[in-house]
């Protein structure tokens, strides 16, 4: 039984990523779950330097979801090699880490030393965040802006690189495309949706940032179609996520068109999630006769239906 | 290396054993997980799924209110004292025994209990006597003096003060309404105490409440020169350090520049002096 698949130059064992932002820096989870038996950890983004992030409230719950208003609280990527890299390079973990930068000059920089840092696989880079004001999300919702800080990354760095996109646009094909012209080796979507939450007793927001981005089972079946409309448009491999609480929704996304998946909100709930997880796809795998599970990736079937079973 | 978690938590399809209404808002509930009881110190708390589905999807933080015992004295369960709030605690204020709950835990930085001779004084209002049985307990089982203010609205909300007194901690009732014990809030018989009991008797201070209670005790404690532990509550994401949702801002061990610093791992409980109040939310 195969699950592996690969990503440019970096081959994972499995399709299961810890999406970033909902796994701290991974080594708060490695007594939880075997850091090594995931298909990869993607960190909390980092910036050159230490954020604070928003004051709290940063969550509030919603219907089947969350909103979040962190703002990208981290401790920089100096101190992310110094302190947290050491421990998840003796944990085996495939390290993905997510890169910020409020000017394109900051995802350069940042992505050069993570490069020299032993123990990074990939790159991912955060230009969807929906929760600061500047950077980020600017290069995220241009299609020039993306083009522009994929290719400024690419020249920099061997790694994987894999842009992480934001659904908070009219056609997030097109940001798809915009990455592969300018030499990503995959795509991650989604980031949150931008949304807002009132308290109608103060008439204040529930968040101290006011907006938010909304995560969960809520979004599940737009982020799934965003990656079907991803798949159709380019070629790499595509890391799905938008919900994920079981296994059959993990290979919904991949009949859909991903490679691989994150799984961000629902490892909140339930952190042994993971082998859950994995046994359920082996399952499938061994119901469906699947020997090499990228063999399902965008197969969903959207021809006419068969009338067969209507008349029967 | 940075140690991030102290145990390992374990996952546990828990049943409950006993709903026991207290009132209208307050309930205490059992379930049998012999795992965390074994595992839990005093002022450690538990992540509970309250539904079955996605509605609420998060789980919530409790207390670890007592460790339950079999008839061999071995660690079988515990209790969480649950007040109905919202969405989460209602639903935990109606389940029945036989259900099973998803319970997380044992998580967080524990209290540490003095020795004698200094004394420990726990300062509790409304549902913020949740962590002190178990530091109750271990303060008897060292042998330290130990004092339970407790505070309410009205004598209908003082709870399971009977626990207490059964664990030889000497206790000192207040409401607002003076219905029961000192009338006034837990600072007024708390302040009377710190200006009677001279410096050279040293004292501990635990403290847990609503956050305006909780900055109060903190400044008495400031001003009289006595240590302060406070057992901070905030909305919680995962419980695990994963998410960042429930930062205060406190300083560092060294006094230096208060950071965002996560409540679930770097707490619940908190050095007083290290928060940074002003900007700490919650009610």
């Amino acid at each position: 039984m195969d699950l592996s698949l690969e990503i440019g130059s970096l081959r994972l064992a499995n399709p299961l990523i810890a999406a970033s932002g909902c796994f701290g820096y991974g080594v708060e989870y490695a007594d939880v779950v075997d850091l090594s038996t995931l298909g990869g950890v993607a960190v909390k983004g980092l910036f050159l330097s230490e954020r604070e992030g928003h004051p709290p409230p940063r969550i509030v719950e919603t219907p089947s979801g969350m909103l979040n208003a962190i703002g990208l609280q981290g401790i920089g990527v100096h101190r992310f090699i110094a302190e947290r890299l050491p421990e998840l390079r003796a944990r085996g973990a495939i390290v993905i880490v997510n890169i910020c930068g409020t000017t394109l000059d900051e995802y350069v920089e940042v992505a050069r030393i993570l490069s020299d840092a032993e123990g990074v696989h990939a790159l991912e880079l955060n230009i969807s965040c929906p929760n600061i004001k500047e950077g980020g999300i600017t290069f995220g919702c241009s299609l020039p802006g993306t083009h522009n800080v994929v290719s400024a990354v690419r020249k920099v760095t061997s790694l994987p690189v894999i842009p992480k996109l934001t659904p908070n646009v009219t056609d997030v094909a097109s940001f798809a495309r915009a990455a592969e012209d300018a030499g990503a080796d995959a795509v991650s979507l989604v980031n949150t949706f931008l949304a807002m939450a009132i308290d109608v007793h103060t008439r204040r927001p529930k968040l101290s940032n006011i907006v938010g981005g909304l995560s969960g089972p809520a979004i599940r079946p737009i982020a799934v179609r965003m990656v079907y409309e991803c798949r159709r448009a380019v070629k790499i491999p595509i890391v799905g996520m938008g919900g994920i609480a079981t296994a059959e929704d993990a290979l919904e996304f991949m009949i859909a068109g991903a490679n691989a998946v994150q799984i961000g909100t629902m490892n909140f709930v339930d952190p042994f999630i993971w082998t859950k997880l994995l046994d359920g796809i082996r399952d499938y795998m061994t119901t469906h006769a699947i020997a090499r599970l990228q063999d399902i990736v965008g197969t969903v079937n959207t021809s006419a239906r068969e009338k067969a079973w209507i008349s029967s | 290396m940075e140690v991030y978690t102290s145990m390992m938590p374990v996952d546990i399809d828990a049943t409950v054993i006993a709903n026991r209404r207290l009132s209208a808002d307050y309930n205490v509930l059992s379930f049998a997980a012999p795992e965390i009881a074994a595992a839990a110190r005093p002022g450690q708390f538990v992540m509970i799924k309250t539904s079955g589905g996605q509605d609420p999807l998060l789980r919530r933080p409790f207390s670890i209110f007592e460790v339950l015992r079999d008839d061999t004295g071995q660690p079988a369960g515990i209790s969480i004292f649950n007040k109905r709030i919202g969405a989460g605690t209602t639903l935990l204020s109606r389940v029945e025994s036989g259900m099973r709950l998803a319970v997380l835990g044992p998580l967080g930085r524990p209290f540490e209990p003095v020795d004698p001779p200094a004394e420990a004084w726990m300062v509790a209002g409304g549902v913020g006597l949740a962590p002190f049985v178990t530091l109750a307990i271990a303060l008897a089982a060292r042998g330290t003096r130990a004092t339970l203010f407790y505070g309410a609205r009205r004598a209908e909300e003082l709870y399971c003060v009977d626990l207490f007194e059964a664990l030889g901690v000497s206790v000192v009732l207040s409401t607002e309404d003076g219905s029961r014990g000192i009338r006034g809030r837990v600072t007024v018989p708390l302040g009377d105490a710190l200006e009677r009991r001279s410096l050279g008797n040293p004292v501990k201070l635990y403290v847990c409440g609503p956050t305006p209670m909780m900055r109060a005790c903190a400044q008495l404690a400031h001003a009289h020169g006595r240590a302060c532990d406070v057992s901070l509550e905030q909305v919680m994401g995962c419980g695990l350090g994963g998410c960042y949702s429930c930062v205060v801002l406190a300083r560092g061990g060294d006094g230096g520049k208060p950071h965002h610093t996560r409540t679930c791992i770097d707490g619940p409980v908190f050095d007083a002096q290290r928060v940074v109040w002003d900007e700490v939310s919650g009610h």
